[in-house]
């Protein structure tokens, strides 16, 4: 950042214009407590109505606006333009998803995926209401809450190169949710989860890179929930060998 | 149908979906669910769960808290409701804070006497938004249409028939019939300069009831939260006074006790905003580049309290102004955070266009009155969005099919109406971003913390002039694909009917109620005002007519703490 502006080389899509992405580049008057997003915002605001990314909740919850900074993902509403030493500050599309216009990636796959997981409470047989709440100890809740804090912003897939290389792949942020609940004390899912995520490019794909837990901004360690379902998956593999009876839990 | 996709919209997609099997239900979202500004809550959601509470404690509260001016009728369905659904939730895996045994845990929270807020840490909408976007994808009835924006209402022979609504990928707009359509879009911070609201809450619920007919009750009532950071307005949740935080003047004094000594930092939010301001005026407050503000300190409260029950507040003030609450005092002041206002709906959540219904924050039951207590909406969203998703459900199993002849010249004339509104007008010269920043000032120096006639006045001028540069509005973006700036224009258009209703409804509202405070009228006045405003749209702006508020067993009394 260098005096009272910035220099930002954003990228651009416009398939009704040219077949190919390209770079804008615009000087954005800037100030110290200005974050990446907010210069997008000016832009929009004060020069180029037409620049396309999605953002919402600009406190770094609501994962909308994350995008490649200087070739790293990262949440633009939180990523300040003071980090930056040199200029231009090149903002992308999250890297490996099909892009819709500029900044806007299409992230049906993502969704798709989470589904197959089935991120929700599975149990037998439900207790009605009107019987109060499951207990669950602080100590219980801690066991997944780190694997609850995902915000579905995605940096993570765009940070993975087994996802680059193979689309196919889960990804970071669906295993963790996966784990999530399979550490549920309320839930019975595990065996019907492990399906899914021993499946082709389930969770034997990933080789432990491990920059999905780097840039991830919650703090959600995905590559600790892919590690530990391999150890719970191979546990019972060897169990069911050795024990007669299927190693069941 | 469901519009909106936050806490409300799809605990009643889920709802709906557990009705009946054989109803399809369309979740339509200008934004994927999980972005929703449910996401942003923080500090809880409360219900009398504890052993030394009960419903009535509970309402008597969230009655004192709306000066009065809830619907008592609908404030008790509501707390008798509250307790059932935060159970739910747990069933369905919200990961509640709990209690060494194992129950879920309530902390204190502003307004109400016992402590009866549960709460996932301070990430508690975060947690419930995803465990209801989580748990409603285990439904194949309910289909998602993400990334959908509605411009209009189908109103057939005096019936809602469904939306129009584009495609952001395309632009093209489609007709989406229905038996019943929720409105389920959350509040409208965006007309306000300052906010805690997120970028999407531009009232696009509230301008599409309202251009069908529909009246928005009691739009004067906007929420200041007496905590946001100066410049961004990004919130500090009310549970850092919850669990004990305190704000200090620049003379390091606990100010709260020149106005309310019996309750301090767990007063009502729109006493502690005044509080505030008026330290701000006397020159008691410190001075900032994003002007003056208070400060809240929890450094008392330790290390271990703050990282397991206030994590967020931490992880935000650190990254947002460099300053760790652990250390040091956090800088604060008044911030526009919720609007008591809303659709108008019955107890059920019914308007009174048949087959429209409305819940959550875009609602206006009303169970908040004149003030809402904090913890008091994510709640509202679960009992009022179950209700209403329940009701439109049964209302669909009986009602006809909209009729289909019509449809594809509607999507025609809608399409016609934003191709030649927007996409292919020339000329014109007002920028959205120049129309949209004027209306913020405007509503901030007209229809602020305090108001009076004459700056109310001044309001209603400025909106009918934006109006009127609106019709002039130009936009850069002719294109089909993700059109941003197509979605930011129809969001100014509803802003400016929702600021309109604002500014017209505080006028003619001459008393101080809630949060709604008039320096020329100071007091309330229950003989010409205990009545919930109704802004009704006309050619010349809202028109406002009266409706007799509810009361059951709580007569109306002085506002005492």
């Amino acid at each position: 950042m260098s005096g009272k502006s910035v220099a930002l080389r954003v990228g651009r899509y416009r398939p009704e214009h040219a077949a190919e992405p390209y770079f804008d580049e615009y000087d954005v008057p800037a100030s110290n407590d200005m974050v990446v997003l907010d210069a997008l915002n000016y832009v929009k605001d004060h020069v180029d109505g037409s620049l396309a990314y999605r953002w919402s909740c600009r406190m770094g919850v609501c994962g909308s606006c994350g995008m490649m900074v200087n070739g790293v993902p990262r949440l633009t509403c939180s990523t300040f333009l003071r980090e930056f030493r040199s200029e231009p500050i090149v903002v992308e599309p999250l890297r490996y998803f099909p892009v819709i216009r500029d900044l806007v990636v299409d992230m049906t796959d993502f969704l798709e995926k989470l589904r197959m997981v089935k991120p929700w409470i599975i149990r037998g047989e439900d207790k009605p209401v009107e019987e109060g709440e499951y207990l669950q100890t602080p100590d219980e809740v801690d066991d997944y809450k780190q694997f609850s804090m995902c915000i579905n912003c995605m940096l993570c897939f765009s940070a993975c190169p087994v996802y680059g290389q193979d689309p196919e792949f889960l990804g970071p942020a669906v295993i963790a949710l996966a784990h999530r609940y399979n550490l549920d004390s309320r839930d019975q899912g595990r065996a019907e989860r492990q399906r899914v995520l021993e499946l082709n490019n389930g969770i034997w794909d990933c080789t432990f890179v491990g920059e999905c837990t780097v840039v991830c901004p919650k703090d959600v360690d995905p590559a600790a929930a892919i590690q530990r379902s391999k150890v719970s998956t191979a546990t019972r593999t060897l169990r069911s060998v050795v024990w007669p009876f299927g190693g069941r839990e | 149908m469901i519009v909106g996709g936050g806490a409300a919209g799809i605990r009643a997609a889920i709802a709906a979906a557990e009705i009946s099997d054989t109803l399809s239900i369309a979740l339509v979202s200008k934004v994927y669910p999980m972005r929703s500004h449910t996401v942003s809550a923080e500090g809880g959601a409360g219900a009398a769960m504890g052993a030394d509470d009960s419903p009535d404690f509970h309402a008597f509260d969230t009655i004192r808290g709306s000066d009065w001016l809830a619907d008592q009728d609908a404030v008790e369905a509501f707390v008798a409701e509250a307790p059932g659904e935060i159970v739910r939730l747990e069933h369905w895996g919200c990961p509640w804070s709990r209690e060494p045994d194992g129950r879920i845990a309530v902390r204190a929270f502003g307004g109400m006497s016992v402590n009866r807020t549960v709460f996932a840490a301070d990430k508690t909408g975060f947690h419930l938004l995803h465990t209801l976007f989580q748990t409603s994808l285990k439904y194949d009835r309910i289909v998602f249409y993400d990334e959908f924006f509605v411009t209009k209402l189908l109103v057939d022979d005096g019936r809602c028939a469904g939306v129009a609504a584009f495609d952001m990928r395309d632009s093209e707009v489609r007709c989406i019939l229905a038996k019943a359509v929720i409105l389920c879009t959350g509040g409208a911070g965006r007309i306000f300069p300052f906010t805690t609201n997120a970028a999407i809450n531009t009232g696009d619920g509230m301008g599409l009831a309202y251009r069908a007919g529909v009246p928005l009750k009691d739009m004067e009532f906007v929420q200041y939260h007496p905590t946001g950071l100066p410049g961004t307005g990004i919130l500090m949740t009310e549970a850092s006074r919850g669990e004990g935080g305190l704000l200090f003047n620049n003379e390091g004094r606990r100010f709260l006790e020149d106005y309310i000594p019996s309750k301090m930092e767990l007063g009502p939010r729109d006493i502690l905003s005044r509080a505030i301001m008026q330290e701000i005026e006397k020159g008691h407050a410190f001075e900032g580049p994003y002007g003056h503000y208070v400060h809240l300190d929890i450094r008392h409260l330790g290390e271990k309290t703050i990282d397991t029950k206030l994590f967020f507040l931490r992880e935000l003030a650190k990254n947002f102004i460099g300053i760790d609450p652990v250390h040091e005092p956090i800088p604060v002041r008044p911030v526009v955070h919720y609007m008591m206002g809303g659709v108008d709906t019955d107890i059920m959540g019914q308007t009174r266009l048949a087959g429209l219904y409305a819940a959550g924050e875009t609602a206006c039951v009303s169970i908040n009155g004149a003030n809402r207590l904090g913890s008091n909406s994510l709640t509202e969203c679960l009992v009022f969005g179950a209700r209403v998703g329940r009701q439109a459900a049964e209302d669909a199993l009986e009602a006809v099919a909209p009729p289909t002849n019509l449809l594809a010249e509607l999507a025609e004339t809608e399409q016609d109406r934003l191709v030649g509104t927007y996409l292919q007008r020339e000329g014109g010269g007002e920028r959205i971003s120049t129309i949209r920043t004027d209306l913020q000032t405007a509503m901030e120096r007209g229809a602020g913390v305090f108001r009076t006639e004459e700056s109310l006045k001044e309001a209603v001028e400025a909106v009918s002039g934006l109006r009127e540069r609106y019709s002039e509005v130009a936009i850069d973006d002719r294109d089909r694909a993700f059109n941003t700036e197509l979605v930011a224009a129809l969001e100014l258009d509803n802003m400016l009917d929702v600021a309109d209703a604002v500014v017209r409804s505080g006028l003619e509202r001459r008393e101080s109620r809630g949060s709604h405070t008039r320096r020329d009228h100071e007091d309330r006045d229950d003989e010409r005002f205990l009545r919930h405003s109704l802004a009704i749209s006309t050619a010349e702006g809202a028109m406002i007519e009266y409706r007799d508020v509810t009361i059951t067993q709580w007569p109306p009394a002085e506002r005492k703490y």
